[in-house]
């Protein structure tokens, strides 16, 4: 599969092929800009139930998840959506009724364990976490992590540094790999064989991507494998590490994507009012995700004045002056 | 909402100038997400031209023209010196060449007397009364680097005797209790608060009452502290300068989108 010349297909066919219920999934990008929303609405639709979900500072992508009830356990540094809201309403709503397992790490933590992943390691060392809670409090029990073999037995461990006091270190936190069964990233441009291209900052997409057994990677555009490869200094991920190629205009919103639109900020307000009650969450979630039959329909009720309000702007990437209180 | 002004500016300006005021010309400056990032852009406009924004997304040196509402808002992408990604962010703080010039801003939902914090859970970890968004970089920063500036609610569930979560280290349990657990020698250097600032003496590393902002008494500070302080040494805070506040206002935040 990875070796196909063309990779491209339908957002459905990608999420039935290759999300099982229960699998081990990461999904992309940071708050409210890149995520693969229109992946996790799709996932939504198909009923995906008992996600293992990895992410390092995702907002609404996770909360949309675990809202819909397709997340059984979650392993996470940060859950909000910036000013939009400081903690995601339906994660927070399920963990204080114990609806989902967390496991927290931090940023950096959930950032080498992808990176660890990618480059086929068991851990990597830092120096952050010595001394918290993050390293002593367990949210996935010492039984589960003996009991399901796509756990390492261990959450974080402290060592003393072997090389002395080298680079004045005397003490390292290692942090366990993470190699999910698939990783699903949203991009600005792709190729048909998979070679992608992400403009703006990376987050830890690129980690995320190359640690997963499986990649499906949307896109804003899909372009000649001679446009990327004519600067291919510009592109982060060959086409080895990709299973799936899924063009996607307006893939990530409501969520940002760099260069194409800004994030809507009526949208991510009206979802954390919504989210705020079980009821009228439940009819968002009717009216607004499981009504409509794919991404397209789902942008159709917003009418367009709107989106072009989100437009970004060619200069800064974003669109400058829009109304965001 | 409405903001109540005093004086002719409202505490959250006071805390954002405060802050300002805090940082070095020719910093490194880590921001997260709300006040810190103005308190940032003010310090950058008014008196550290010289300090260097950053944000755990990646991107170094942004040049913001408007106020990101999250440090993955593409405004942060903007005339960067490079936009690159987590993993070289926390290593810029890690490594210790150019931690040693990163101040950090935090924020947190509780803080201890030697500037613990917690931004995870309150009660217990496993059946929390209140989740909240989770270390996020906070840990890693509060880990690194050399010095760090907090932002606090003055309440008294807020400020406790015993964190109910420890996420990011501040100066663990006193004198050498950083250095106890193998952390770097930095720490937890000022709290700014809506009622004045708090800082840590450096015998006991205990946080005692620096300043209360005008109109605030120690007695105040101290009935909405949850541990004793020491307010022999609380000071009257300069309220902000009319060319502060004309910065923050019309350079920072136009919209009020932090600042309401």
């Amino acid at each position: 599969m990875k070796s196909s010349q063309n990779k491209v297909t339908t957002l459905a066919a990608a999420i039935t092929s290759l999300i099982k219920d229960n699998c081990h999934l990461s999904i992309g990008g940071f708050t409210i800009n890149r995520n693969p929303m229109a992946a996790v609405y799709e996932i939504i639709r198909q009923r995906k139930r008992g996600l293992h979900l990895y992410a390092h500072s995702n907002g609404q992508g996770v909360d949309e998840l675990v809202g819909a009830g397709c997340v059984r356990r979650l392993e996470i540094a940060y859950a909000g959506s910036g000013r939009f809201a400081p903690t995601c309403v339906r994660f927070r709503k399920a963990v204080e009724r114990g609806e989902l397992t967390v496991e927290d790490y931090s940023n950096y933590q959930m950032t080498l364990r992808f990176m660890a992943g990618a480059m086929g390691l068991p851990f990597l060392p830092t120096r952050s976490g010595l001394g918290t809670d993050i390293i002593k409090h367990w949210g996935f029990s010492k039984e589960l992590r003996n009991s399901d073999e796509t756990l390492p037995k261990q959450k974080l461990v402290t060592i003393d540094n072997p090389f002395g006091n080298w680079c004045e270190s005397p003490k390292l936190v290692l942090v366990p790999a993470i190699n999910p069964d698939v990783t699903i990233i949203h991009v600005q441009q792709a190729d048909r064989r998979g070679n992608a291209r992400i403009k703006g900052l990376t987050f830890a997409d690129v980690e995320q991507a190359k640690a997963a057994r499986h990649l499906i990677i949307t896109c804003e555009e899909l372009v000649e494998e001679d446009f990327l490869k004519r600067d291919p200094d510009h592109n982060q991920i060959p086409f080895i590490h990709v299973d799936a190629v899924v063009p996607i205009p307006w893939g990530a919103y409501p969520t940002a994507c760099y260069r194409h639109y800004d994030y809507d900020p009526r949208y991510l307000n009206n979802y954390r009012q919504a989210a705020e009650d079980d009821k009228s969450y439940q009819t968002y979630l009717a009216e607004k995700i499981l009504k409509p039959a794919d991404h397209q329909e789902f942008l159709a009720l917003s009418d367009k004045k709107h989106l072009k309000s989100l437009v970004a702007d060619p200069e800064t990437g974003y669109a400058v002056g829009l109304e965001r209180s | 909402m409405t903001v109540r002004i005093e004086n002719g500016y409202s505490r959250r300006e006071m805390m954002t100038i405060a802050a300002a005021r805090e940082i070095f010309d020719g910093e490194i400056v880590f921001c997260g997400t709300g006040i810190s990032m103005l308190a940032a852009m003010a310090a950058k406009n008014i008196s550290a031209p010289q300090s260097t924004i950053f944000f755990e997304t990646g991107a170094i040196d942004s040049r913001l023209e408007e106020v990101p509402l999250a440090v993955a808002d593409s405004r942060v992408m903007y005339l960067t010196a490079v936009n690159g990604g987590l993993a070289e962010a926390f290593a810029t703080m890690q490594n210790r060449f150019t931690g040693s010039r990163v101040v950090g801003i935090l924020g947190a939902a509780q803080i201890d007397i030697y500037g613990n914090l917690n931004s995870t859970v309150i009660g217990d970890y496993q059946q929390p009364d209140v989740r909240f968004s989770g270390s996020g970089g906070a840990c890693d920063v509060a880990s690194f680097v050399n010095r760090t500036i907090i932002f606090m609610q003055h309440e008294k569930r807020k400020f406790v005797e015993k964190l109910d979560y420890l996420t990011s280290p501040g100066w663990i349990n006193g004198p050498g209790g950083r250095e106890r657990i193998g952390l770097g020698p930095g720490g937890p250097e000022t709290v700014i608060t809506n009622l004045g600032i708090l800082r840590f003496a450096k015998e006991t590393k205990k946080m005692y009452l620096a300043a209360c902002y005008p109109g605030v008494t120690p007695e105040e500070v101290q009935q909405k502290t949850g541990f004793a302080l020491d307010l022999e040494r609380a000071e009257a805070f300069p309220p902000p300068t009319n060319a502060e506040l004309k910065i923050l206002r019309e350079r920072c935040d136009p919209q009020r989108l932090i600042l309401n």
